[in-house]
């Protein structure tokens, strides 16, 4: 579905990402782990294409074919989409409109609207006239992402820490919508810090320093992430200078 | 005396244009005033509201006033336009709204042929003690640019009342704009006034909004929402002072700036005078926000298409 091949990005002459090789499997939910700085965020902006994340080097593969140098726009509309950690507020545009938009993806749109929010556990009747504002909490906003996700019917959606700022109590749901994105067809890069929520992912990579240490099962490369990050011999290291691991 | 049936006719349609309920204006369970360039085409009492209007040499004088204790069942409807390509219209009203009564003010103004014309609104809005007067206010101007409108509003807002106004020029261009809005907030008062504007072509737009918090605990909110296009200058001003124990006053302005000869700028003032007052601001300036815009456009919206949403949800 995906595929990265040694890419690279240099911003301002520092090396953010470097070598970085990934492939992500149809269907699949695949984990980024990494400590903070590792260049995880980074990493779902190149993939989405966003302003600032060019690669410098290196090549984006989707479904077979190059969209390295192909507009945000242009990628949506082949099946991708993201998720951001803070997701971006809008004055006067409510939930509903919010998730209509989703019917601009390339299936025309996922479930309706109702059936997203419930998926993340936000009834529609006190939801889908609210505005996607700063009156929504850090956690409603971050389902309301989540349901605008669902919402479209991607063919690859990268959720850049979806579990960050979520309750524990609404941490299962938010995985078990992630669950229905991947049944639903999706390809899922799944990006997070915590090895309990890379283990509900069908594999793992393990992203330090700028580029993609190993590939596996999510709780082989948990392990490794556990044993190795405690105490980072890479911390505060450019990419590029980092140590390898094992 | 004269017919001015075409005429009001016409004024339904350039109402209707601006986004009114024409049918609103005939209706007679409504109370409503609506004023053609120097005529009153028509003036309706309601239960609980009563209007007293008069031509002037440049225009009518309004006085309306709002029994204490009622609680008006369907908004007033005010509406003023000149129809010609040119003319000078002042409106001189005085709103009077008294202790406990509740209403809401639909006004609509309409300039839709408008090349050269001057419409002045100067207000006197009285809400008495634990009253509420809401006012919407939205403006049609027309594409020529050929508007100047100076609407100014001095507000008192008595003990544990509550003021809300919202003013929209969002379709058309805006011409020469000048607001200048000025409440005098009482104890336990709320005060919020909220400018939306769409600045054009060469449009020029200053809104000046000022919040005295003189009673106890008295609360303001000066907001604004301006987008400046092409070659639109636009100048917001939000004052507030804080007078009183407890008050509490926020100055919010966000202004967008669409190319590269659009001007823009913000001058929040606050003064706190006693010390127990508490005074806020934010403003932001400057092209519409890249992780927005991305946003939309990770949903499969081309740029264009995203900056509109964005641009349209604040001016909404």
């Amino acid at each position: 579905m995906l595929h990265l091949v040694d890419i690279g990005l240099v911003v301002e002459g520092r090396p953010i990402l470097h070598d970085l090789n990934l492939r992500v499997l149809p269907g699949e939910i695949h984990a980024i782990l990494g400590m903070n700085g590792a260049g995880k965020s980074t990493l779902a902006s190149v993939v989405m294409g966003l302003s600032g994340a060019s690669p410098t080097s290196g090549n984006i593969y989707f479904r077979g074919d190059d969209i390295t140098a192909l507009p945000i726009s242009a990628r949506a509309k082949l099946g991708i989409t993201l998720a951001w950690q803070e997701p971006a507020r809008f004055e006067g545009l409510t939930v509903g409109e919010y998730l209509e938009l989703g019917s601009h993806g390339p299936r025309a749109g996922g479930p309706p609207a109702e059936k997203c929010l419930r998926l993340v556990g936000l009834p529609p009747d006190r939801y889908l006239r609210r505005t996607v504002d700063s009156t929504l909490s850090g956690g409603e906003r971050k389902r309301v992402e989540l349901a605008s996700i669902l919402s479209m019917g991607p063919l690859l959606s990268i959720l850049d820490e979806p579990d960050s700022g979520i309750d524990a109590l609404s941490l299962n749901l938010i995985l078990d919508a992630v669950r229905v994105l991947a049944k639903n067809g999706a390809s899922v890069l799944l990006i997070t810090h915590q090895i309990e929520v890379a283990g509900s992912a069908d594999r793992a990579s393990f992203l330090c320093g700028g580029t993609i240490l190993r590939t596996g099962d999510p709780r082989e490369i948990g392990r490794f992430f556990r044993m190795h990050c405690q105490e980072c011999p890479n911390m505060g290291a450019l990419p590029g200078e980092v140590a390898l691991h094992g | 005396m004269a017919d001015y049936t075409k005429e009001f006719l016409m004024m339904t349609k350039a109402y209707e244009a601006s986004g009114g309920d024409p049918a609103s204006l005939s209706d007679g369970r409504i109370a409503g005033l609506t004023v053609s360039h120097r005529k009153i085409l028509r003036s309706n009492d309601a239960p609980g509201v009563r209007i007293d209007g008069e031509a002037t040499p440049t225009g009518v004088k309004a006085k309306i006033t709002v029994d204490p204790g009622a609680n008006v069942e369907y908004p007033v409807h005010l509406c003023f336009g000149v129809l010609p390509k040119e003319g000078i219209q002042e409106i001189v009203s005085e709103f009077h709204v008294g202790d406990g009564a509740k209403v809401t003010f639909l006004a609509h103004c309409v300039f839709p042929n408008a090349v050269k014309v001057r419409h002045v609104m100067d207000a006197r809005i009285h809400v008495g003690k634990h009253a509420s007067l809401q006012y919407s206010e939205t403006h049609y101007h027309g594409e020529e640019g050929g508007v100047e409108v100076l609407p100014t509003a001095r507000i008192v807002v008595d003990e544990g009342g509550t003021y809300r106004s919202l003013f929209k020029l969002v379709q058309g261009t805006a011409g020469d704009l000048r607001i200048d809005y000025e409440a005098d907030i009482g104890k336990n008062a709320l005060c919020e006034m909220d400018a939306r504007v769409y600045g054009k072509r060469n449009d020029s737009i200053r809104v000046k909004e000022s919040l005295y918090l003189n009673g106890e605990k008295s609360r303001g909110l000066a907001k604004s929402r301006i987008v400046a296009s092409d070659h639109c200058v636009s100048e917001v001003v939000g004052e507030a002072i804080g007078n009183a124990p407890g008050a509490r006053g926020h100055v919010d302005c966000l202004e967008i700036v669409k190319g590269k000869d659009a001007r823009a700028s913000a001058v929040p003032r606050l003064l706190v005078v006693d010390d127990r007052a508490k005074l806020t601001h934010e403003a932001a300036i400057g092209s519409v926000d890249k992780k927005q815009v991305e946003t939309l456009m990770a949903r499969g919206l081309t740029e264009e298409e995203s900056v509109d949403i964005v641009v349209r949800g604040i001016l909404r």
